[in-house]
């Protein structure tokens, strides 16, 4: 006698019992607001983005015939006497990563219902996103008063530049939206737009906040650890 | 629901139903569509009477072939399986009121009008459109001068991709959540028609490949706009070499096919879904092996991204990474052959009914098999070698691609349109409409597969210096013409008929075709905003409960409760 569906449901381990459960449910597939599914659909298909800008990178490096120039003396700063490499860059990663730990306050805050301090923890998460995208202006300028462009650069592959300021500008991009939609969910949140619909929202904006975090780190490891 | 009042403006312009906006996505998707087939009049009258007329030079030929092949495979087929009927069908036949996102759907809408808008500006630019062939390969699409349209051409083209994509990702985000997430009581994953499954999964493959041509056509934008040199290695042009060095030409192939293979199943598998419904409704019977169907939709959706490197083979590769992508190619014949399978068995000994979407729906299954069977000698490296790059591939991919998906799209309008205008089309010249096109597209492309082999290289201006073609070639060619004349002009019938029914054509029944899926049990045809009136409906059974054995009629409704009296088909339980 065969077994019944339930009874093989029954027998299977509790993870995958809850998937199936879920899956195969009606109405909805994920137990979560619908904007949340679609902002992690949105946060996939970015991955894909910056995979491929990332892969191309690799293969335009592997791929160039003028040497590669060392980032961590392109990277360096020049302070009094000495050169101290990637400083600017540590300082500019150290500020991102701190800024989802005050992301990550916000939305606890925020499903507390404590407006003000919601508010205010996302005010802070953006300040720190304008001062990467400062820092990385400042860094910018620098690049390019030294004579680096897209179409060339002074210590060898054109490839260098045009991948650098591609890949840089495209998360600077990422980051100047970020900051833009933390402050309209701030201002949200202030003026109590969340008190009958649920703090979701802020957690959603959390969820694209850490995403672009997240790729800051690959983008760090492979452009310019290595 | 949306009891208040609306102006003309938000109700038919800018509206956020969703089957409003699926009708402009299918209407100006059409429009566009008819724009390709007249560039495609052209290059066929010069290659079937080279000499004869002046339409085009050899630099036009390039700009008109490139747009023709762009504008037919983005602009026309991806818009009108996905943001046609994936907008028309997936709200209706999952039970929900409207996607999960109105607003950003009618935003997707609009975007993707802008980008058509540019991809037309191109035309009235300096230099025209530009002429770098569909696949844009560089260095001919990075380089001043090197191919007619370098310059505003090129540009615009690649601001029009990266707009359509942006479009595309709103439209295919909306679809996969609302599939997932906006599903009425009763309708599990497993209960979802075909139609919402390929759109479903189409709509998961485009939000992972059109990040690939998103980053190609960047890079690509640069090296034009910024003088990078992404793709462009030491080139030597007119006796002089370039200032620029050190480009990878083969990194934007493997960017470009990386989108461009899962592209050919974002449109197949809409397109497939849309076959199964029009086969099982009309023979009267429960699709053939319903579970295997999703699996080998799946299953082509997965592998179908392992794929890309089978268009490259010519490229230079390694040959074990040829040998790795022949065999990958060669699997996919595997899901694609269970799927025609289960359409023949589904078929076989139903009780089939010859009007005219089941004739578009025959149509589909016998060009996708002609098309699917001739990519086989093309999926292997040994038999891809000699016969790339000839008119042998040209058939191929327009059967299988344009023609069979053609015949889906054809086949689910005049399925759905007493559906979307409440009246019924004319059946006659419906018939008249299938026959010329059916027969028609094999009298172009069949004989294209004799031209292959025969050598003939494809993306020619004229073959005349090529002394090794036998002179029947010609002949051929003069064929293939005359039929693309005739296939051409007959889709007025199908668009005169489409206007003439939808204002003038006889009122059709809430059901007209006794289908069991939720769209046709709406309380008013055409549904109005909101789709279901006071309460969304409840779903009891399957998709696919045709000539149930007992029951009174030879289809239950998805929405009818099981009793003793109604019980599930076999196949469903």
């Amino acid at each position: 006698m065969a077994q019944s569906l339930e009874e093989r449901v029954r027998a299977m381990p509790r993870w995958l019992r809850d998937l199936v459960a879920d899956w195969s449910s009606d109405q909805q597939t994920f137990k979560v607001n619908w904007g949340k599914a679609m902002m992690w659909f949105f946060i996939v298909s970015d991955m894909f983005v910056f995979g491929a800008f990332l892969s191309a990178y690799a293969a335009a490096r592997l791929g160039a015939t003028l040497p590669w120039p060392d980032p961590a003396k392109v990277f360096a700063l020049h302070i009094g006497e000495s050169e101290i490499p990637l400083l600017l860059i540590a300082i500019m990663t150290v500020v991102l990563i701190s800024s989802s730990g005050t992301m990550a306050i916000a939305v606890k805050y925020g499903y507390e219902r404590n407006r003000a301090k919601a508010a205010l923890f996302l005010a802070l998460t953006a300040l720190l996103g304008l001062t990467f995208v400062g820092m990385q202006a400042f860094e910018w300028t620098k690049l390019i008063r030294e004579g680096f462009r897209p179409w060339t650069n002074p210590l060898g592959a054109p490839q260098f530049g045009s991948s650098f300021f591609m890949i840089t500008g495209f998360h600077g991009l990422h980051v100047t939206a970020g900051v833009i939609y933390l402050i309209t969910i701030a201002s949200q949140v202030l003026r109590g737009a969340y008190e009958k619909i649920g703090y979701q929202r802020v957690e959603i904006a959390g969820l694209y906040w850490h995403f672009v975090d997240l790729v800051w780190v690959f983008i760090f490891a492979f452009f310019y650890l290595f | 629901m949306h009891d208040h009042h609306e102006s003309f403006w938000t109700k038919y312009i800018f509206s956020q139903d969703h089957k409003v906006i699926a009708i402009q996505y299918t209407i100006t998707a059409l429009l566009v569509g008819l724009f390709g087939l007249v560039l495609s009049w052209l290059l066929r009258v010069q290659l079937g009477f080279p000499g004869k007329f002046s339409f085009l030079n050899p630099g036009s030929y390039y700009q008109m072939l490139t747009q023709h092949g762009m504008i037919m495979i983005v602009y026309l087929l991806t818009a009108i399986l996905l943001g046609g009927f994936g907008n028309y069908l997936i709200p209706l036949m999952i039970g929900a009121r409207d996607m999960a996102f109105p607003f950003l759907n009618m935003l997707s809408y609009w975007v993707y009008l802008l980008s058509v808008l540019v991809l037309m500006a191109a035309f009235l630019v300096p230099g025209g459109p530009t002429g770098a062939g569909w696949t844009l390969y560089p260095p001919l699409s990075a380089l001043p001068n090197a191919a007619p349209g370098s310059g505003w051409g090129i540009k615009l083209m690649l601001i029009s991709l990266v707009i359509f994509i942006a479009a595309a990702t709103m439209g295919g985000l909306n679809y996969v959540t609302t599939v997932l997430q906006c599903r009425t009581k009763g309708m599990t994953l497993m209960r979802m028609p075909l139609s919402v499954w390929g759109i479903f999964i189409a709509s998961v493959m485009a939000l992972f490949a059109f990040p690939a041509l998103f980053v190609g056509g960047v890079m690509l934008l640069f090296d034009n706009l910024l003088g990078t040199s992404f793709f462009i290695p030491a080139v030597t042009l007119f006796g002089q070499q370039l200032p620029r060095e050190g480009g990878n030409p083969l990194l934007f192939q493997h960017l470009f096919w990386y989108f461009g293979h899962p592209e050919v199943y974002i449109v197949i598998l809409p397109a497939m879904g849309i076959a199964s419904e029009l086969i099982a409704t009309h023979s009267r019977k429960p699709i053939f092996g319903y579970k295997a169907m999703v699996v080998a939709l799946a299953a082509i959706a997965i592998i179908g991204f392992l794929v890309w490197a089978h268009h490259m083979f010519v490229s230079g590769m390694n040959p074990y990474f040829g040998f790795f992508f022949a065999v990958s190619t060669l699997i996919i014949a595997i899901p694609s052959a269970v799927k025609v399978y289960n359409w023949l068995l589904t078929l076989w000994r139903g009780n089939i009914r010859f009007n005219t979407p089941m004739l578009f729906g025959i149509g589909w299954i016998s060009t996708f098999i002609i098309g699917g069977l001739t990519g086989l000698p093309l999926g292997n490296v040994i038999a891809d070698v000699p016969l790339h790059d000839t008119y042998f591939v040209v058939g191929h991919f327009h059967l299988v691609m344009g023609v069979a998906a053609l015949m889906a799209i054809f086949g689910g309008i005049y399925h759905w349109f007493p559906k979307i205008t409440g009246r019924m089309f004319n059946e006659r010249l419906g018939k008249l409409h299938f026959l010329v096109t059916f027969v028609g597209a094999y009298m172009i492309f069949f004989p294209m597969f004799l031209l292959g082999i025969l050598g003939v290289p494809r993306r020619y201006f004229d073959f005349e210096a090529l002394q090794y073609l036998p002179p029947q070639t010609h002949g051929l060619n003069i064929v293939i013409t005359v039929a693309a004349l005739i296939v051409g002009a007959a889709q007025l019938l199908f668009l005169g008929n489409l206007i003439w029914s939808a204002v003038r054509g006889p009122r059709a029944a809430a059901n007209p075709w006794h289908a069991t899926t939720l769209e046709w049990q709406t309380p008013t045809t055409p549904p109005p905003h909101g789709n279901w009136g006071a309460e969304t409906p409840t779903v009891y059974r399957w998709a696919y409960d045709y000539s149930v054995p007992g029951a009174e009629r030879d289809f239950i409704p998805q929405n009818v409760p099981l009793t003793p009296t109604v019980p599930m088909g076999v196949s469903a339980r």
